[in-house]
């Protein structure tokens, strides 16, 4: 039988003889490692009820290898004055390099009164002999706890310090206390895993133990795909617009023209959103120059001077080499704009628009900032929006997030008038946090698409990753997106339900 | 509609509640931007700032004082100083009028200044104005360079767009010129130097300067700089790299000629007449500015600053139909005069 088997039946024979077993003190009589006596036990306990087992615990001071070593030989302060010469003193500069731990001892025996350091000797700093001979206290204590493997011959203020010095540790020992159990044996008796034909035919099946069945164990997990967590935020999103009766835009463009990123809505040429500090440019292609041609008449007019939207416009040149310029896509409400123009070229039927995508800005990167993320729009359009149906639509969407409390502030986009902040209370901070922005469609940018007077455009926005990263109690943004994400955190995490 | 960026501006956050003639707790002030529609961003000071910049050391004598940091809204320059911030609270708390700006022309003490053809090659536009008997305190004066600094970055598009320079008028005399002229030409001291450089000194001696490098290539590799000069000949500055030494303003100064310049006109009077409406508060007779002549390279003259007002007649009706409240027009008039676009009620029955 293997040594483990062999381990197994010594306790099991000790057993019978004391009818009680202290798994250390046992470990400690036969002179074996404790954890093999403990795993034995264990594997004796996964067999039934031979054994009941009980856990106990104690805590006891062990000395550290330092310790060890100063109770062979002495501690640093004895070693450091024992190395200075009694009759003419020794060089410090040499003491500090020959003795090991000098710098300990040194301290130690000048704060004990043995040593003493003359600065001002010829030759250098010199170190003498205060006393005659000196008692290693420290030493001959570590000999008596290591003795008696105790620490009671130790007063609280000695205790407190060998554990700053490091000298002992408190160890914590986890053991049993074992006891017969019902089916008691000191025979190992290897319980059978299988019913095998043999056994029926033989009629040995009557007298086998069966191992009993684990129904608590868990199956081979699968190997399958895991949707990461911004998608399957995305998905409840996506549901959340599409039970408010919302369709979803085609956004499948990355890349997209300065004139539908920027000018057919109404943001001016020279606006900072609009350079290479925020804006990703297209080495090639560079440019687009396919654009409805009278609609970008219409945008140029607007721009310079309002055109007949009743707007004094910005009052520039307008310069087609600029919305010619291809970005990557700062915002998704470039797709809305495309998907409004569509709107205004036939009858007007009222709308409501969404879309979930990703869009890039050239920022500075933070804990919560990248170079790229995920944009939520919605879009509304029907006669006679308000204000007041903004809020309303915003009430709506976000209590489908559970998110109740909600404040508006005014606030500034280059396409939007009026526009709202929109902040929510977060109980946990005790404070307002900003959630998304709003606003209204400004008529420089509606009339030219060609869309009737009467006719209001509400929007809203927030970013995904931000509820994603408060949803799953994730700080770093780049914990979530990007190369550095790991992917044990996408296996794992759980599904998203958006509780409302 | 994602999120947008907004300039932030560090105000003192007494000298703040002097000119509010309030005191009011963080939280208090807090909720005032919410409703304003602008965010405190930050409850520091120049110490604490100081600290997390560049460690313990460099901050030990540093201020104490408390400072907020402001986020304002994109389009408001009038809110990116202490002056402007704090008007614009005033007003919108109903606890003054909003001010109205006056441009005067003088008679005996009409300054001129002639824009040369050749400035077309590289910064076509000047313009100017005079903040006539000023009285600065070195508060106001930090806050007039702050304010210069912060138009730069924003709608001066780091200079490049529009440039400031302001000068001690007492130390020269009209009519100004603008003018472009090569490099080797132009010889001055400039602001903090000791002796005179060229153009084409400066540019390699502020090529290792911080602050000053970035701005070197907006006109470095240009045939002509620009460069303006009194009738004397006296340099006030090199657009948009520096000023000179000889017209540096000082707490002192009681005259003070503001020259803007720039590749885009409207840019350049939004420049000149936010500068002027915020600073005029300090002159004798507060929020009048004195008129600049501006003579254009076809001869034409022009008075600057415009600080023009734009009259709309707007529909009560509709105002309440777009926003989806019903107000009277008496109230909306005076919710819009809290937000310094003074309102008055016009006609009654039917549209207003």
């Amino acid at each position: 039988m293997s040594a483990a088997e062999a381990l197994c039946e010594l306790i099991l024979a000790e057993l019978e003889k004391e009818k009680r077993i202290d798994s250390y003190d046992f470990s400690v009589k036969i002179g074996k490692d404790h954890q093999s006596i403990v795993g034995a036990i264990k594997s004796i306990r996964s067999l039934g009820d031979v054994i009941t087992t009980e856990q106990r615990q104690f805590e006891s001071w062990v000395l550290t290898q330092e310790g060890k070593e100063m109770v062979e030989k002495g501690s640093h302060e004895a070693r450091m004055f024992a190395s200075v010469s009694s009759q003419e003193g020794s060089l410090q500069a040499d003491l500090m390099k020959s003795v090991p731990n000098a710098k300990i001892g040194f301290s130690k025996a000048m704060s004990a009164g043995w040593i003493r350091l003359d600065k001002t000797a010829q030759g250098g700093p010199r170190v003498f002999r205060k006393v005659e001979s000196i008692q290693d206290h420290v030493q001959e204590k570590l000999c008596r706890v290591m003795e008696c493997s105790s620490v009671d011959c130790l007063t609280e203020d000695q205790l407190k310090e060998f554990k700053k010095r490091k000298l002992l540790t408190n160890v914590v020992t986890k053991c049993f206390v074992v006891t017969c159990g019902p089916s008691f044996s000191t025979q190992l008796v290897k319980q059978e895993t299988e019913l095998t034909p043999e056994m029926i035919q033989s009629g040995s099946w009557k007298t086998k133990q069966f191992k009993a069945y684990n129904f608590d164990s868990l199956g081979t997990p699968v190997t399958a795909g895991h949707l990461h967590p911004l998608m399957k935020v995305r998905a409840e999103i996506r549901q959340i617009f599409l039970e408010m009766g919302f369709t979803e835009m085609p956004t499948n463009n990355f890349i997209e023209s300065s004139f539908w990123n920027f000018d057919a809505l109404f943001q001016p040429q020279q606006h900072p959103a609009r350079d290479s500090h925020d804006t990703f440019f297209l080495k090639d292609p560079a440019t687009s120059n396919q654009f409805p041609e009278e609609y970008l008449q219409k945008v140029k007019t607007v721009h310079e001077d309002g055109g007949d939207t009743g707007s004094v416009g910005y009052r520039y040149d307008w310069k087609r080499e600029e919305a010619e310029k291809n970005i990557l896509r700062t915002h998704t409400t470039a797709i809305s704009a495309r998907m409004l123009y569509q709107l205004g070229q036939k009858e007007f039927t009222p709308v409501k628009y969404f879309s979930i995508d990703r869009v890039f800005r050239n920022e500075t990167l933070d804990a919560t900032h990248l170079a790229e993320f995920h944009q939520i729009e919605g879009v509304v359009a029907d006669y006679d929006l308000t204000l007041g149906n903004l809020m309303g639509m915003l009430y709506q969407f976000f209590s489908k997030m559970g998110i109740t409390r909600l404040r508006f502030k005014p606030a500034y986009n280059p396409y939007t008038e009026p526009s709202m902040e929109v902040f929510s209370y977060h109980e946990g901070l005790k404070k307002w946090v900003e959630i998304g922005n709003s606003g209204v469609f400004r008529p420089e940018m509606l009339l030219p698409m060609g869309l009737p007077e009467g006719v209001a455009v509400i929007a809203w926005g927030l970013s995904l990753e931000r509820p994603t990263m408060i949803k799953y109690g994730i700080d770093n943004i780049r914990e979530l997106v990007g190369h550095k994400v790991n992917l044990q955190m996408v296996h794992a995490n759980p599904l998203c339900r958006l509780d409302s | 509609l994602a999120y947008t960026i907004m300039p932030t501006i560090n105000v003192y956050r007494d000298l703040l509640f002097e000119a509010l003639g309030k005191v009011y707790t963080d939280e208090e002030f807090d909720e005032l931007c919410f409703e304003f529609g602008i965010e405190l961003d930050e409850v520091t000071s120049e110490k604490q700032m100081l600290v997390r910049e560049q460690g313990e050391g460099k901050a030990k004598d540093a201020s104490d004082s408390i400072i907020y940091k402001v986020e304002v809204p994109a389009n408001r320059y009038d809110l990116l100083c202490m002056e402007g911030l704090a008007r614009g609270l005033m007003v919108f708390l109903g606890r003054m009028d909003a001010p109205r700006y006056r441009v005067v022309k003088s008679v005996g003490s009409l300054q001129r200044m002639i824009v040369k053809p050749e400035t077309s090659l590289v910064r076509p536009f000047g313009i100017g104005a005079v903040l006539r008997n000023i009285a600065f305190t070195q508060e106001s004066y930090n806050s007039f360079i702050e304010l210069q600094d912060k138009l730069h970055q924003t709608i001066g598009r780091r200079r490049t767009i529009v440039s400031m320079g302001t000068h001690d008028l007492d130390t020269i005399e009209g009519p100004f010129t603008y003018e472009a002229l090569p490099p080797e030409e132009i010889k001055f001291r400039p602001l903090n130097q000791t002796k005179e450089y060229t153009a084409v000194e400066m540019m390699e001696l502020y090529s290792k300067d911080s602050h000053l490098r970035h701005y070197l290539s907006i006109i470095q590799d240009k045939p002509v700089y620009p460069v303006i000069y009194d009738r004397n000949r006296v340099v006030l500055s090199m657009p948009p790299i520096i000023n000179g030494d000889h017209t540096r303003v000082s707490i002192k100064t009681k005259n003070v000629f503001i020259e803007i310049t720039s590749t885009d006109l409207n840019k350049a009077k939004i420049v000149l007449d936010t500068l002027v409406a915020m600073f005029s508060q300090y002159c004798s007779d507060p929020f009048s500015v004195e008129c600049t002549e501006i003579e254009w390279p076809d001869g034409s003259v022009e008075l600057y600053p415009k600080l023009g007002y734009r009259e709309e007649t707007v529909s009560v009706d509709l105002i309440n139909r777009k926003v989806g409240i019903s107000e009277s027009a008496e109230s909306i008039a005076s919710l819009l005069t809290r937000m310094c676009l003074k309102s008055e009620v016009v006609e009654r029955g039917g549209e207003g």
